[in-house]
């Protein structure tokens, strides 16, 4: 089922957790709410669930306006990040509790909860207490638990956050299985990129309330709209310098800039991601001087820290393994370091000197 | 909960016997002295008196100590004690869950107020409690003027007696649970109400349950406070013998005649009676807890 938000602004006391944000949930997507703490994005989930009542705005699920109505009547599945298990009741029970409450008969409780249970990959421990599983497995009953009464949709609530890296990551892709599998609209909010990245269909990038970019992973990561969402994707070096005429003027040298064309000189703030940085042992065009003042392995790559003393800057470059073996990089060698791409945002509010 | 706890799979004596031999000694420093205290303390404080409670009654013969223990009288003095403290303590359990619900859920003006003002039978000389209980009480008392007339007597009667252990046990209840009510999770009640519970089922059958235990404990708190008190009561109650005679005060007069066994084996079926009952309720508890771990 869609979900579609509209000009929806929430105040706790005098701060402003959400101000005129809009969004389109497609049905059947799974949707990521990325940002930092405080970016709303919580609220925004818990507005959608109902737990939290917005002070104005609408939400509708598909076409039916749900605002007014509350998280009990809005057959919504909902996780939350601690799991949230009533800790007096068997895996089993808790499962089963929507279905209680909703007095079903016991052998369609039993059926469902089995079927869960198997789904969630948790056969068999349907008698033990939530305080006899581990965290992954806790957060695998909550899930039953949120899917047992056919929710028109799930909302999860950093979902893995309480998580250790390895059941976090197990469990990232086994969502998205599952979530191809079942078909139904997921939202989900985190504040990691990596899992935002690898498990969305459309992420929503939030900051301070509003959201900045919403877009497939590959587009927001491609082409980030606003210098928050470049800075927030991971790592980048920044350079400042200036635009004028079509060109960027940074330090020593320049480069093509077609979105300004005007005379008129304004700041620039330049973003090159790691990957996006080369090392070269000989200058080519547009190329910095720098000492490698330290190599740490990080996965698949290299990172390497490059100071540049002519900017007075440290930069963070990223090198293949194999191109780092080629050029025999060690540490307080001098290289050179070219830009492959360049992304270059004008503060909105920038003084035209 | 228990700071030491012995590792699964390795008995208590095998933890022990490795804390005094020092092979691998706990990090929590003072086990083996703060043990000892604690033994000793127990012993000199609570174990020889009670002993020797039952060594004075065992002087008596059988059939002595039947007639003094079970007669008449003091089968109804036991009765009084012990279903007064049980209605009491009962009464005390709702009351303090709400008191205690109350305090932990809602933010108002002067709800720091309420929450030291509970702890006040703790500190009150209970006999105090019982003279202005009965002053209340009484035909011109406060609420004497008005309840008197509907035949409710709350001075002087076994009501009475109910009414004071309600007051006194109250705080045990609500200083049980108040812990944990606040330890649980706010959105224990949301994930009740995402899917689909009302207020009412969210209560019964999560808010409740969650705190049963503490209930337990609460009420079982009340109650021995209750088999216990005797200041108040006097008091309060006209401590007519098979009316509104309570145990204690059967021992007291038994002592104020010079009958020293007769006292003592009222004494030990009084002690017999709340261990039977507290260590049932123990095992309630202990039953309610397994998920508590």
């Amino acid at each position: 089922m869609s979900i579609s938000v509209q000009n929806l602004s929430k105040r706790f006391g005098d701060f402003v957790a959400l101000k005129n944000v809009n969004l389109e949930v497609p049905s059947d997507s799974l949707t990521a709410l990325l940002g930092p703490s405080g970016s709303g994005k919580t609220t925004l989930l818990r507005i959608i669930s109902g737990l939290e009542s917005a002070d104005e705005g609408s939400i509708l699920f598909k076409d039916e306006d749900v605002t007014t109505r509350s998280a009990r009547d809005r057959e919504v599945g909902f996780v939350f990040q601690h799991y949230a298990l009533f800790r007096h009741m068997t895996v089993f029970e808790n499962v089963a509790f929507g279905m209680r409450v909703r007095n079903a008969p016991n052998g369609e409780v039993r059926e469902r909860v089995n079927e869960l249970l198997h789904l969630v990959r948790l056969e068999g421990l349907g008698q033990r207490y939530p305080s006899e599983l581990s965290g992954g497995q806790r957060q695998r009953v909550a899930l039953a638990r949120a899917l047992a009464v056919k929710p028109r949709m799930l909302l999860l609530d950093e979902p893995f956050g309480a998580l250790d890296a390895k059941v976090r990551q197990e469990l990232r892709t086994w969502l998205r299985k599952l979530h191809e599998e079942m078909h139904v609209t997921t939202v989900f909010v985190t504040h990691d990129q990596e899992e935002a990245f690898e498990m969305a269909d459309q992420v929503v990038v939030m900051s301070q309330g509003h959201i900045e970019q919403t877009g497939t992973p590959q587009a927001v990561f491609d082409n980030p709209a606003t210098s928050f969402v470049m800075d927030f994707l991971g790592n980048v070096n920044v350079f400042h310098g200036r635009v004028q005429s079509g060109r960027v003027q940074m330090g020593p040298f320049s480069l093509q800039y077609d979105e300004y064309q005007n005379e008129e000189p304004r700041n620039a703030t330049a973003y090159v991601r790691p990957h996006e940085l080369d090392i070269d042992r000989s200058p080519s065009q547009a190329s910095l001087l720098g000492k490698i003042k330290q190599i740490n392995p990080a996965g698949s790559v290299l990172k390497v820290r490059v100071a540049v003393e002519e900017f007075g800057v440290e930069l963070n470059v990223d090198v293949t393994h194999y191109r780092a073996k080629q050029l025999e990089l060690k540490l307080n060698d001098i290289v050179y370091v070219h830009p492959r791409s360049v992304r270059v945002f004008m503060p909105e509010t920038d003084y035209v000197i | 909960m228990s700071a030491v706890k012995p590792s699964p799979g390795r008995s208590l004596g095998g933890t022990l016997r490795q804390l005094v031999s020092g092979k691998h000694r706990s990090p929590l420093p003072g086990f083996g002295p703060g043990l000892a205290v604690t033994i000793s303390w127990l012993t000199v404080m609570l174990f020889v008196p009670l002993m020797a409670l039952i060594a004075k009654s065992v002087s008596l013969t059988p059939a002595e100590f039947l007639t003094a223990a079970w007669s008449e009288r003091a089968r109804a003095a036991y009765m009084l004690t012990f279903g007064a403290a049980a209605i009491a303590a009962v009464v005390d359990v709702a009351l303090g869950l709400l008191f205690a619900w109350v305090i932990v859920r809602y933010r108002f003006p002067g709800r720091q107020m309420l929450d030291a003002i509970v702890d006040l039978p703790f500190a009150l000389p209970t006999a105090v409690a019982g003279l202005v209980y009965s002053s209340l009480y009484v035909k011109n008392g406060w609420f004497g003027q008005f309840l008197v007339p509907l035949g409710i007597e709350g001075a002087y009667s076994r009501f009475a007696i109910v009414l004071v252990l309600i007051f006194l046990g109250l705080p045990f209840v609500v200083r049980t649970v108040q812990p944990l009510l606040s330890s649980l999770e706010g959105d224990i009640e949301e994930a009740a109400a995402s899917l689909g519970a009302s207020r009412w089922q969210t209560f019964t059958r999560v808010i409740l349950p969650s705190v049963m235990p503490a209930l337990y404990t609460g009420f079982a708190l009340a109650f021995a406070r209750g088999l216990g008190e005797y200041g108040s009561i006097i008091f309060v109650s006209t401590n007519i013998p098979y009316k509104s005679e309570i145990a204690p005060m059967l021992i007291y007069s038994r002592l104020e005649d010079y009958k020293y066994e007769e006292a003592t084996a009222i004494a030990v079926v009084l002690l017999a009676g709340s261990i039977t009952t507290l260590m049932l309720i123990n095992w309630l508890e202990a039953r309610n807890r397994r998920y508590a771990r």
